[in-house]
């Protein structure tokens, strides 16, 4: 049997019911055939450009550098419409779906900003749209969910399991197994079957084109090091992939420790999980010795989930990126951090980031140059923020 | 050939289909789970697709989803899976075919697996979430222990992904009667009967199953004009709850639907 697609070094796959496969595989064609036109390039372009706000700024930050000891800059993601990095992914997926032919999209979400981006997407080209999202994040993520309504998606809370995106990807996956020839399921970060995890990849890594450009720009070097929070994986591998070539700019993504890895109420999948499948990819999972997966703890719904992107997994295996984790009280320091110095709201997630700078620049040492992905603005959690605040 | 290849041959000798209730393992308990499969049995299942339960299992509509949860909550492990199914070997000769998915599998080691559902008296395999692109290593354990791999196809199975399955088939194939999840309703038969039609011309011979979505002796004798066997899942499961005699009843009626050669009449 020839070697399966899809791969990295061990990792990926495609782990689906097989009423799926075929509906994945017209995916992959289509993705292949719209990378190569022109005018599809030129439209998602002009889209990003004149309707996301790309290309995103990369903002000094010299209060906060002062504080961590290093000369670090922002990737201003929160910038985009929408206000985080996924709006990137969707109006890509969403153009390609409208090229298929495709009358629905359904996405999973967690943080909701996934949510909100499809809704987006599905509203600027007039197609159904339904969401599914765990209960509990309903709740912990409230405004987003309003912002979904009114931009005319259906939402739907997920009951089952866990109550958080583990679950609301199970359900999007049962949607899709039922109306997978007229629906697009617009996943939202770089994980699931193949091609989902090159897809998304390839669309969100403007963000390290951009930034790998500005920052040479800007200081006419490369970074020592780019950092970013990873739950599925997508804002991490996109700011990654602008510098996977470099070999002198160090990479590292932060889980969520949640209340630390010790406790077992933590997202960190990759530092503390095993190899296994789960949604369609074989990769990191948090999973018992009987491959039951475990639920996964954090602060932020969009890094409460117990598996991760396969390409993650690869680069983690090879040593081209290290995986650190923060807790969910060193992410809240992060988010003050960030608020009292430079004046930026960052979303939770973005939080475990900009928490473990200091560590960072511990292991590079003082006076190094760094860029952190800030992939998402905080709105959408200031329930949660201010009963913890004082 | 396996006790489930004997059991098709054996009715399809007899101009009968075979009848595969699937129950999950330890739902609620393993020792009730013992008790149905064997008032199935005595119901006339020939083939016992026994679940084994998983925390997301994520191709299952409502019922069979419940079915899992309350097994696990009941502290059903893949040991004490084997050890049901050790039991029921003492007492039974009925096909048994493990259901179920991948990472459990996977994370247990796909060898040790095999080896150890085989040496309880399983006669075979069925992994919903792995497509024959990523069965290699499971094919060959299988092979190894002297177990069937039964790969499933979708209405939405393309001439080149029966082909493939079908070559790393063994037992049967396994087609799926909708577009859609456990538990759904079935879904016209025209269409059911051209896609079985179309599978078999590809199949080489070997037997068809037809599943999902089949619920009363009635979808059962339609179904059975057209596949070599029955598969009834979230209906048995369903049933199931209220005991083993209920369950006997039922499964009575739908394997009178597959024995019954009116099936011949209107085909
Ligand atoms: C702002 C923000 N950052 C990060 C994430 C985590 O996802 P990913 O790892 O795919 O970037 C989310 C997910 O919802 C998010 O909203």
């Amino acid at each position: 049997m020839s070697a399966p697609a899809g791969y990295f070094g061990q990792y990926g796959g495609r782990f689906v019911a097989e009423t799926l496969v075929p509906g994945l595989e017209a995916l992959e064609r289509a993705w292949a055939e719209a990378k190569g036109d022109p005018a599809f390039a030129a439209e998602l372009d002009a889209l990003l450009f004149s309707y996301a706000g790309r290309p995103t700024p990369l903002t000094a930050a010299p209060r906060l550098s002062d504080e961590v000891g290093a000369t670090v800059l922002f990737k201003r993601e929160d910038l985009c419409h929408t206000g985080a990095h996924k709006i990137t992914n969707a109006l890509g997926q969403a153009l390609l779906a409208r090229r298929m032919g495709k009358t629905r999209i359904i996405a999973e979400t967690g943080a909701g900003q996934h949510g909100v981006a499809t809704a987006t997407a599905s509203a600027l080209f007039g197609i159904a749209c339904e969401i599914y999202m765990g209960a509990l994040d309903t709740v912990r993520q409230a405004p987003n969910v309003e912002r979904m309504r009114m931009l005319g998606a259906k939402v739907h809370p997920v009951e089952s399991g866990s109550r958080t995106l583990k679950d609301a990807m199970n359900e999007a996956l049962r949607d899709w197994v039922t109306n997978v020839r007229t629906t697009h399921y617009l996943v939202g970060s770089a994980a699931g079957p193949h091609p989902y995890p090159s897809l998304v990849a390839d669309l969100v890594s403007v963000i390290g084109r951009e930034a790998r450009a500005q920052f040479l720009g800007l200081l006419g070097r490369l970074p020592d090091a780019v950092v970013a929070c990873v739950g599925g994986g997508s804002n991490a591998i996109g700011v990654f992939r602008g510098f996977l070539g470099d070999p002198g700019v160090a990479l590292f993504g932060v889980e969520a420790a949640g209340e630390g890895i010790g406790s077992g109420r933590h997202s960190a999948t990759l530092t503390a999980g095993r190899v296994g499948v789960l949604h369609g990819a074989k990769s990191y999972v948090l999973a018992d010795g009987d491959g039951q997966i475990l639920e996964a703890h954090s602060i932020a719904a969009g890094l409460d989930y117990p598996g991760v992107g396969p390409e993650h997994a690869a680069l983690k295996d090879s040593g081209r990126t290290t995986v650190l984790s923060a807790t969910d009280e060193e992410a809240i320091e992060g988010f003050r951090l960030l608020a009292r110095t430079e004046g930026i709201l960052c979303a939770l997630e973005t939080a475990h980031a900009v928490g473990k700078l200091r560590e960072v620049v511990g292991r590079l040492g003082a006076g190094r140059l760094v860029i952190v992905n800030l992939s998402g603005r905080g709105d959408k959690d200031m329930g949660t923020l201010s009963r913890i605040i004082p | 050939m396996t006790r489930i290849g004997r059991a098709l041959a054996e009715r399809r000798a007899n101009g009968e289909r075979a009848l595969v209730i699937y129950l999950t393992a330890g739902d609620p308990s393993l020792e009730t789970s013992r008790t149905l499969v064997l008032a199935a049995v005595r119901a006339g299942a020939d083939i016992i697709e026994l679940g084994v339960p998983f925390s997301d299992p994520s191709a299952d509509g409502p019922v069979l989803q419940a079915a899992s949860q309350r097994a696990l909550e009941g502290g059903t492990t893949i040991a004490r899976v084997f050890g049901l199914v050790r039991e029921l070997r003492a007492e039974t000769d009925v096909a048994i075919l493990l259901f179920g998915y991948y990472n459990p599998i996977f994370v247990h080691g796909e060898d040790a697996f095999a080896r150890e559902a085989a040496g309880a008296g399983a006669d075979g395999l069925l992994v919903v979430d792995l497509p024959p692109e990523e069965a290699g290593p499971l094919r060959a354990a299988c092979d190894s222990s002297g177990l069937d791999l039964v790969p499933l196809l979708a209405p939405t199975s393309t001439d080149a992904r029966i082909d493939r399955a079908v070559s790393i088939a063994s037992g049967f194939v396994y087609f799926v009667s909708i577009t859609g999840v456990t538990g759904a309703a079935l879904a016209d038969l025209g269409g059911i009967e051209a896609a079985v039609a179309h599978l078999r011309a590809r199949a080489g011979g070997l037997p068809i199953a037809v599943g999902f979505g089949i619920a009363t002796p009635e979808d059962a004798a339609r179904i059975a004009r057209i596949a070599d066997a029955v598969v009834v899942g979230s209906a048995a499961v369903r049933t199931a709850a209220s005991g083993p005699e209920a369950l006997a009843a039922y499964v009575a009626s739908l394997a009178q639907a597959c024995r019954n050669p009116g099936w011949r009449r209107g085909g």
